[in-house]
């Protein structure tokens, strides 16, 4: 008797529970520990642009201006007029355009599978010493110049939240997708070392 | 009673004579200044350590070991740099013994060249967001609160890649280290948040200055990724993240951002900067840009060793892997032909250095000496030929093995006991 009692006790909120609010019930914090942060707060800290670019802040910029931001925030000591010469990575092939893009340099503005991750690297790297400072205008222009001058895009196209994430990139689909990651398994299905 | 009284006044006497020995500072001879005579044999034959404030806080090691950390590749970019900025640095393989590379000596890389940001732990915090259905916002004190776990995991750079030039352990080997790291699941932290069914991977980023970033598939994260704060029985070194790091056990190094401020939970592959670098053309050499293969390497003796003559020597080293833990190693000392089964020193553990060691009499002859691994997955290490045959390319002296180059290295031993790189 005792332990029947016993067990219609502990089984009614049980069965309460899943039926009322099992999700709620499963998705609820086991420790409670720590703070909601605001939307506003993660939307300032959310510095990660995907390639949808559903990430991107408003704001607009063309190679024109670029090139002007490219000159006022000393893009020139470092990585040279135009991207050539400069002591940091070259940002724009000395490549004809006939060559394929894999056998070019490796240029994030010309091997980068998307345009927004030449949008995410500027906006969060640069320029060294003043990561963080740019204007969304100005990533956006300073993203237009880099693309048109490895002839990605033309020089008056104007790259915003919208037009930056449908650019058309001169990889293609020509590069190596990540496999499903598997636990407890090779790094590679077949390959034995 | 009595004896107290005794001791206490050998103490005194000892006091005077040690008063005598510094007031006459003739080292030695002080020591015959005692009032009785000296058991034969018991003389101080090393001078002494004077303790400091500084040394009785914070130990320092001997000054007799000089085992440095030094900039890698060899010839390549120097750390720090003009600017002060640090890049690669890798760790004395060569002097290493056991499994756990002390703190100070861990490898050091960043993504390009970076100042090391020196952050308030009282101001950090770690934000979760994205595809949960509570972001989350902690700081580093109440990260501490929740269930933790120890465990032992190498880090290990991709440019941790041998060839015939380099010398030393630390120059072909030396971009790998071994620490017992304390903190967090990520998966108890996701949990926490509740993670959504639509996330598959997640961006860990860093609060240096260039907010380095990676993508890693959710299935690691819920399996044994570590918000690690604590590195050998203390906080995390700034040049390993402080206050806090992800551990992404087995992956390559730079999936195991510093500083972390910022995990994201996405519905695809995010390619960051970072991820840029890893980029193929193919998606099999892509793929093995993630996780380590197995690999293991001889410490000693190693490039630029001495054997002092023919006879018996402990041949040992590390062996490690990506996939799990160690199985088994096996040390060749005919230059390959026949493997002898080496033993472990400790309980190989998952992504963990595992120190192995094989008894060998030296003849005296020239031999080369190689080890090789394989892991508790099937992965077994391979020479060069082998992987370059498996990838049907024609195998040439600079070979680039694809993915984080595993494959076996050799030690060339000389007449006269000299230890040099056997790739060259």
């Amino acid at each position: 008797m005792g332990s029947l009692n016993l067990l219609r006790v502990v089984t009614i909120p049980l069965l309460l529970g899943s039926l009322l609010g099992s999700t709620a019930f499963a998705q609820s914090p086991t420790y409670g520990v720590g703070r909601t942060p605001t939307a506003e707060e993660i939307r300032r800290m959310d510095i990660s642009i995907g390639p949808t670019g559903e990430e991107l802040p408003p704001g607009r910029g063309s190679a024109k201006e670029g090139a002007q931001v490219y000159a006022q925030k000393g893009c020139v000591g470092c990585h040279g007029a135009a991207g050539i010469g400069g002591l940091a990575p070259i940002l724009q092939s000395k490549q004809g355009a006939d060559v394929p893009v894999w056998k070019k340099e490796r240029i994030l503005p010309l091997r980068a599978p998307h345009a927004t991750i030449v949008w995410d690297f500027i906006n969060r790297g640069m320029p060294l010493g003043l990561e963080g400072t740019l204007t969304p205008n100005e990533v956006y222009s300073l993203t237009a110049y880099l693309l048109f001058i490895n002839k990605v895009i033309p020089e008056d196209q104007v790259l915003d939240k919208q037009s930056l994430p449908k650019v058309k990139m001169p990889i293609g689909d020509e590069y190596g997708k990540p496999h499903q990651f598997k636990l407890n398994a090779p790094r590679l299905e077949g390959y034995p070392y | 009673m009595d004896s107290k009284r005794n001791s206490r006044r050998e103490l005194l006497k000892a006091g005077a004579a040690l008063a005598g020995g510094i007031t006459l500072g003739t080292g030695g001879k002080a020591q015959a200044q005692h009032d009785h005579p000296m058991t034969p044999g018991s003389e101080n034959a090393s001078p002494m350590i004077h303790g400091s404030k500084e040394q009785i806080e914070y130990g320092q090691r001997s000054k007799y070991v000089t085992s440095v950390r030094v900039q890698h590749p060899i010839g390549g970019r120097p750390s720090p740099d003009v600017f002060g900025k640090v890049f690669h640095v890798a760790t004395p393989l060569q002097d290493s013994v056991g499994v756990i590379t002390p703190s100070s000596l861990h490898y050091i890389a960043t993504t390009r060249g970076s100042f090391l940001p020196d952050i308030d732990p009282k101001q950090h915090t770690l934000t979760i967001h994205g595809l949960v259905d509570r972001p989350l916002t902690l700081t580093m004190d109440e990260l501490k609160r929740f269930p933790s776990v120890t465990r032992l995991h190498f880090i290990e750079c991709a440019g941790n890649r041998h060839n015939g030039k380099q010398k030393t352990v630390q120059d072909t080997h030396g971009m790998t280290s071994c620490s017992e790291w304390t903190g967090v699941l990520l998966s108890t932290l996701l949990k926490e948040c509740g993670l959504k069914g639509s996330a598959k991977w997640f961006v860990a980023e860093g609060a240096e200055e260039v907010k380095g970033a990676s993508s890693i598939p959710i299935e690691k994260a819920m399996d044994d990724c570590i918000i690690a704060y604590g590195q050998n029985g203390e906080p995390l070194r700034p040049q390993q993240g402080f206050p806090v790091r992800i551990m992404v056990p087995g992956f390559e190094g730079i999936y195991h951002t510093k500083f972390l401020r910022r995990i994201k939970l996405v519905d695809r592959f995010y390619m960051n900067y970072n991820e840029f670098g890893h980029l193929r053309p193919e998606d099999k050499e892509l793929a093995l840009g993630e996780q380590i293969g197995p690999k293991s390497v001889i410490t000693y003796p190693s490039g630029t060793q001495r054997l002092p003559g023919p006879g018996f020597y402990e041949i040992s080293g590390l062996a490690w892997s990506g996939g799990g833990a160690v199985k088994t190693v096996e040390v060749s000392t005919d230059g390959g032909k026949k493997w002898n089964r080496a033993e472990f020193k400790n309980t190989p553990q998952r992504m963990a250095h595992v120190r192995f060691a094989y008894p060998w009499k030296w003849d005296g002859t020239e031999t080369a000496i190689l080890s090789r691994c394989t892991d508790e997955i099937g992965q077994r290490q391979a020479m060069r030929e082998e992987i370059a045959n498996w990838w049907k390319v024609p195998f040439e002296r600079d070979y680039r093995v694809p993915g984080l180059d595993n494959s076996v290295m050799p030690w060339k031993i000389a007449r006269d006991g000299s230890v040099t790189n056997g790739l060259a």
